[in-house]
C-alpha cells in the first residue's frame, strides 16, 4: 500500500511545516519582530492607498521601535 | 493544556483534577517530610507541576473570571488600533513566548541559590506560594488592566488611578530599582568572571561575535534573524571551546586574569559604549543570541532535570535560618522573601505586562494564559535553579558562596570553616571541583551564578559526555548567564537614561530631547556613573558585595511589587469589586509588611551584620580608636565603607518611604472610591465585537 504510506508522509510533512511556521514566528517576536505576513495582509486590507513596507524595511523598523529610548519599553531582568 | 483546563465537569474530568492533586499532596509530602535520607529532586519538580496546574485551573481562571471580569467581547487594544506593529492581535501561544522571553531574567536562577543556604525547603515553600497568591496575581492583573488601557505604562496607571503625586513616587520608585538591579547583576558577572581567564575571554568575544552579526543582519542580509543568530552560536561555541586553550597559555591567559575591579570598569565603560551605539551594531544582536540561548538552555536544563532525576544534597532546612549564615546576613523574615523576588514575585514583571505584551493580547480572556501562566513558568525556572543549587555538596555549596573575609583564601582555611559550619568537606573535594570545572579556585565565587553553573555542569554532564566535558558546560553555563546579564545592562542603561532625561527635564526641558547627542551622551554617563557607583562599591567590599547589594535589590523589586499590587487593589475598588479585593490585599499586605520590616532592618537593627548604621557605628568607633576591623585592611578603606553604609542606608529608608507613601496614596483613594456609588475606573470606552481566538 505506497498509496497510504505516501498520504501518512504527506500529512506528517504538513504537521512539520505548521509547527515551524508558529515557531518561527514565536521566535521572531520574542526579539520584538511580529509576523510581516500579517502586517502585509493589514495594510492590504485596511490601508490599500498607502505604501507597505518590505521585509528589510520592516525589520529595520520594528528593531529601532524595540530599543527607542521611550517609556513602557523594559524588558528581562528578572 | 486548553483541553485540561476547560469547563469539563464530568466525572472524568474531576478524577483527572483529584488525580493531580493527590500526586502534588504525595510528592510535596516526601519533598517536606524527609528527614536525613537525600530527596529525589523528581518529586520536587512533580509537587511543584501540579501545585502550578491546580493554581491556573481553580484560581488563575477564578480571578480572571469573577475578580477582574474578563470579557470575551470586549475589543482589546491590538483589535482596535491594529496597525501590523505595536498593536497586533497575536497567537495566545506565540504572545506567550515573547511574554515568558521578556519577563525571565537573572533574577529566578540566582535568588534561589542564594536562598539556598537556609536549606531547599524554605525557599522552595515561598517560590511556590509566593507565585500562586503574589507574583502570578500581579502579572496578570497589570496585564489586565493595561489592556483595558490602551497599553499604559505602569508608572502611567498609577498617575491616572492613584494622582500625579503618587505617579511622580513610583517613577522615582522605578528608577531607583533600574540602578540597583543593573549594580547587582554586573555584580554577579564581575564575581564569576574574575581571575577566569576562560569565562572572561569567551564573555568578551560576544562584543566582536555581535558587531559581525550586527553588520550581517544589516548589510549583508538585511533581517535575516535565523542565519545571524546561526553565525553567532557557532562562533559563541567555538569561543567556548578555544576559551580552554586561552586558559591553558600562559601568555594569553594573562590578558584576561582580570581583577574585580578591573573588570567592573569594563563593564561599566561597556555598558556606556552600548547603550550609545547605533542598536543594530550591537545591542540588538546580542539581545538576539541571549534570547535564543535563554529559551534553549531553560528548555534543556528541564529535560536534564526530568531524566537524570539527581538526588538533593542540600538539607531540607539548615541552622541558618536563624539569620547567622555566611551568604547573605538576615533572618528568614523578612529576608528569605527578600532574596527569592523573581521566582515567587517580580515587581519588574508589571512594567513588562504593562510595556509591549498588552498591546498584542488577541482577546481578553487569554490573559489568565498569558500572564499568570507565564509566570508559572518562571517559577518553575526558580526552582530549577534551586534544584540545581541543592544537587552540589553543602561544603562546596558554602564555600563558594562564602566571601573571602569570612571563610579565608585557601581550600584548606575555607574547609576548615565550613566543616565547623556543620558541611564536613576537604580541601581536597575543593579542589577537584575546580579543577573538574577548569577554573584555579572556586572558593569565594559569591553571586549565585557560579554556584548555578557547578549545579548545571554536575546535572548536564551526567546526561551528555560526563567528566570529560563538565568544564565546557560550566564556562557554557557561565556565557549563558553572563550573557543576558550585560544584554539586560546594555538595554537598562537606556531606559535608565530615559527616565533620568525625564526627571531632569522637568527642571532643564532642554535635557528631554532624546535625539540630541549631548543629551544622548550625558543621560547614558549619568546613568552609568549611577549604577557603576553601586557596582564598584559592591566589588571592593571586603565581604563580597553580594552581601551588602543583594538584599537591597530584592527589596528593590519587592518595594515595586507593592507599588503594583495597590494600584490593582485601588483599581478592584474602584471597579466596585471590592468583594474581591482580598485577592491583591493579601499579596501586598506580605509584601508592604516584608520590605517595610527590610528596609527598617536594614538602616536600624543594632546587628551590624544587617543593619547599615550600626556597621558603620561600630566602623566610626574603631577609626577614632585607629584600629583597623576585618575584613577591612586600612583605615582609608573603613572610612570609605562608612560612608557606603550611610549611602546604602539613606537608600532602604527610601524604598520603605516609596511603600509606605504608596499605601498611604492607596488608602486615600479606596476611600473615595468606597464613598462614590458608582464605578470610577480610567479603562478606555468598551468596544464589542471582539475578534480572534476567544477561550482561555
Amino acid at each position: 500500500m505506497p498509496d497510504l504510506l505516501t498520504l501518512k508522509f504527506e500529512e506528517w510533512r504538513r504537521h512539520g511545516q505548521t509547527v515551524k511556521t508558529w515557531s518561527v514566528r514565536a521566535a521572531r517576536l520574542m526579539i520584538g519582530v511580529p509576523d510581516y505576513d500579517t502586517y502585509v495582509q493589514h495594510r492590504q486590507a485596511n490601508h490599500p492607498a498607502l505604501p507597505i513596507m518590505t521585509y528589510e524595511e520592516f525589520f529595520v523598523e520594528r528593531q529601532e521601535a524595540r530599543y527607542a529610548v521611550s517609556k513602557g519599553r523594559f524588558r528581562g531582568c528578572c | 493544556m486548553s483541553a485540561l483546563v476547560g469547563n469539563g465537569n464530568s466525572i472524568q474530568t474531576k478524577l483527572l483534577w483529584a488525580g493531580v492533586a493527590a500526586l502534588g499532596a504525595v510528592s510535596f509530602g516526601i519533598v517536606a517530610l524527609s528527614r536525613g535520607e537525600p530527596v529525589n529532586a523528581a518529586w520536587l519538580v512533580i509537587a511543584a507541576v501540579c501545585i502550578y496546574f491546580i493554581a491556573y485551573r481553580y484560581y488563575a481562571l477564578f480571578i480572571a473570571r469573577k475578580v477582574l471580569g474578563v470579557n470575551p467581547m470586549r475589543a482589546t487594544p491590538a483589535v482596535r488600533h491594529n496597525d501590523g506593529l505595536d498593536y497586533v492581535p497575536t497567537n495566545k501561544y506565540v504572545l506567550f513566548g515573547h511574554h515568558f522571553a521578556a519577563i525571565a531574567g537573572a533574577g529566578p536562577l540566582v535568588g534561589p541559590v542564594l536562598a539556598a543556604q537556609m536549606g531547599y525547603l524554605p525557599g522552595t515553600l515561598w517560590i511556590l506560594a509566593g507565585v500562586v497568591v503574589a507574583g502570578a496575581v500581579q502579572d496578570m492583573t497589570v496585564l489586565f488592566l493595561s489592556t483595558r488601557r490602551d497599553g499604559r505604562s505602569l508608572a502611567d496607571m498609577v498617575r491616572s488611578e492613584m494622582g500625579p503625586v503618587a505617579g511622580a513616587i513610583a517613577g522615582v520608585g522605578i528608577l531607583l530599582i533600574c540602578i540597583i538591579i543593573l549594580a547587582v547583576l554586573a555584580l554577579v558577572v564581575v564575581q564569576a568572571l574574575k581571575g577566569s581567564p576562560w569565562g572572561t575571554f569567551t564573555v568578551f568575544s560576544t562584543v566582536p561575535i555581535a558587531l559581525i552579526m550586527g553588520i550581517y543582519g544589516r548589510f549583508i542580509r538585511r533581517g535575516r534573524v535565523a542565519e545571524m543568530s546561526l553565525i553567532g552560536v557557532v562562533l559563541l561555541l567555538a569561543a567556548l571551546v578555544y576559551g580552554q586553550t586561552v586558559s591553558q597559555t600562559p601568555e594569553l591567559a594573562a590578558y584576561f586574569n582580570l581583577s574585580g575591579p578591573s573588570l567592573a570598569l569594563i563593564i561599566i565603560g561597556y555598558g556606556f559604549v552600548a547603550s550609545v551605539l547605533p542598536v543594530w551594531l550591537l545591542l540588538a544582536p546580542r539581545d538576539y543570541l541571549s534570547t535564543f540561548m535563554k529559551i534553549g538552555v531553560v528548555t534543556l536544563l528541564a529535560v536534564a532535570i526530568v531524566i537524570v532525576r539527581p538526588d538533593l544534597q542540600m538539607p531540607s532546612i539548615t541552622k541558618f535560618v536563624d539569620g547567622t549564615g555566611p551568604v547573605w546576613a538576615g533572618s528568614l523574615f523578612p529576608f528569605l522573601f527578600i532574596t527569592i523576588a523573581c521566582g515567587s514575585v517580580s515587581g519588574w514583571h508589571a512594567l513588562i505586562s504593562s510595556g509591549t505584551t498588552p498591546k498584542m493580547v488577541e482577546n481578553e480572556s487569554q490573559i489568565p494564559f498569558i500572564g499568570y501562566g507565564a509566570m508559572l513558568m518562571e517559577s518553575f525556572v526558580a526552582i530549577m535553579a534551586m534544584i540545581a543549587a541543592s544537587v552540589l555538596h553543602p561544603g562546596i555549596y558554602f564555600a563558594m558562596n562564602s566571601a573571602a573575609g569570612i571563610i579565608g583564601t585557601t581550600a584548606a582555611q575555607a574547609a576548615a570553616t565550613v566543616s565547623n559550619m556543620g558541611f564536613v568537606v576537604t580541601p581536597d573535594q575543593l579542589s577537584q571541583v575546580a579543577h573538574d570545572v577548569g577554573e584555579v579556585t572556586i572558593l569565594s565565587r559569591t553571586g549565585g551564578a557560579p554556584t548555578l553553573a557547578v549545579g548545571m555542569a554536575q546535572i548536564l554532564s551526567s546526561l551528555f559526555g560526563g567528566q570529560a566535558l563538565t568544564a565546557i558546560w560550566y564556562h557554557f553555563a557561565i556565557l549563558f548567564e553572563a550573557l543576558f546579564i550585560l544584554t539586560t545592562v546594555d538595554a537598562g542603561t537606556r531606559a535608565c537614561r530615559f527616565m533620568i532625561q525625564d526627571l531632569v527635564g522637568n527642571a532643564i526641558p532642554a535635557f528631554k530631547d532624546t535625539k540630541s547627542w549631548t543629551n544622548n551622551l550625558a543621560g547614558s554617563a549619568l546613568a552609568c556613573v549611577l549604577w557603576g557607583y553601586f557596582l564598584y562599591q559592591g566589588v571592593i567590599d571586603p565581604l563580597g558585595g553580594i552581601w551588602t547589594m543583594w538584599p537591597l535589590f530584592g527589596t528593590s523589586n519587592q518595594m515595586l511589587a507593592a507599588i503594583a499590587l495597590v494600584l490593582c487593589t485601588v483599581v478592584l475598588f474602584k471597579m466596585k469589586h471590592e468583594r474581591f479585593a482580598w485577592v491583591t490585599v493579601v499579596p501586598a499586605t506580605w509584601l508592604v509588611a516584608c520590605t517595610v520590616t527590610a528596609g527598617v532592618e536594614k538602616v536600624f537593627s543594632p546587628n551590624p551584620a544587617v543593619g547599615f548604621l550600626a556597621h558603620a557605628s561600630r566602623l566610626s568607633t574603631a577609626i577614632t580608636s585607629g584600629q583597623v576591623v576585618a575584613p577591612a585592611h586600612s583605615l582609608s578603606e573603613m572610612s570609605r565603607l562608612v560612608f557606603n553604609d550611610y549611602v546604602d542606608a539613606t537608600l532602604a529608608a527610601l524604598f520603605a518611604a516609596v511603600v509606605i507613601s504608596m499605601v498611604v496614596y492607596g488608602i486615600i483613594n479606596i476611600r473615595k472610591a468606597l464613598g462614590t456609588p458608582r464605578a470610577t475606573t480610567h479603562e478606555v470606552e468598551f468596544a464589542g465585537a471582539a475578534m480572534g481566538g476567544s477561550n482561555a
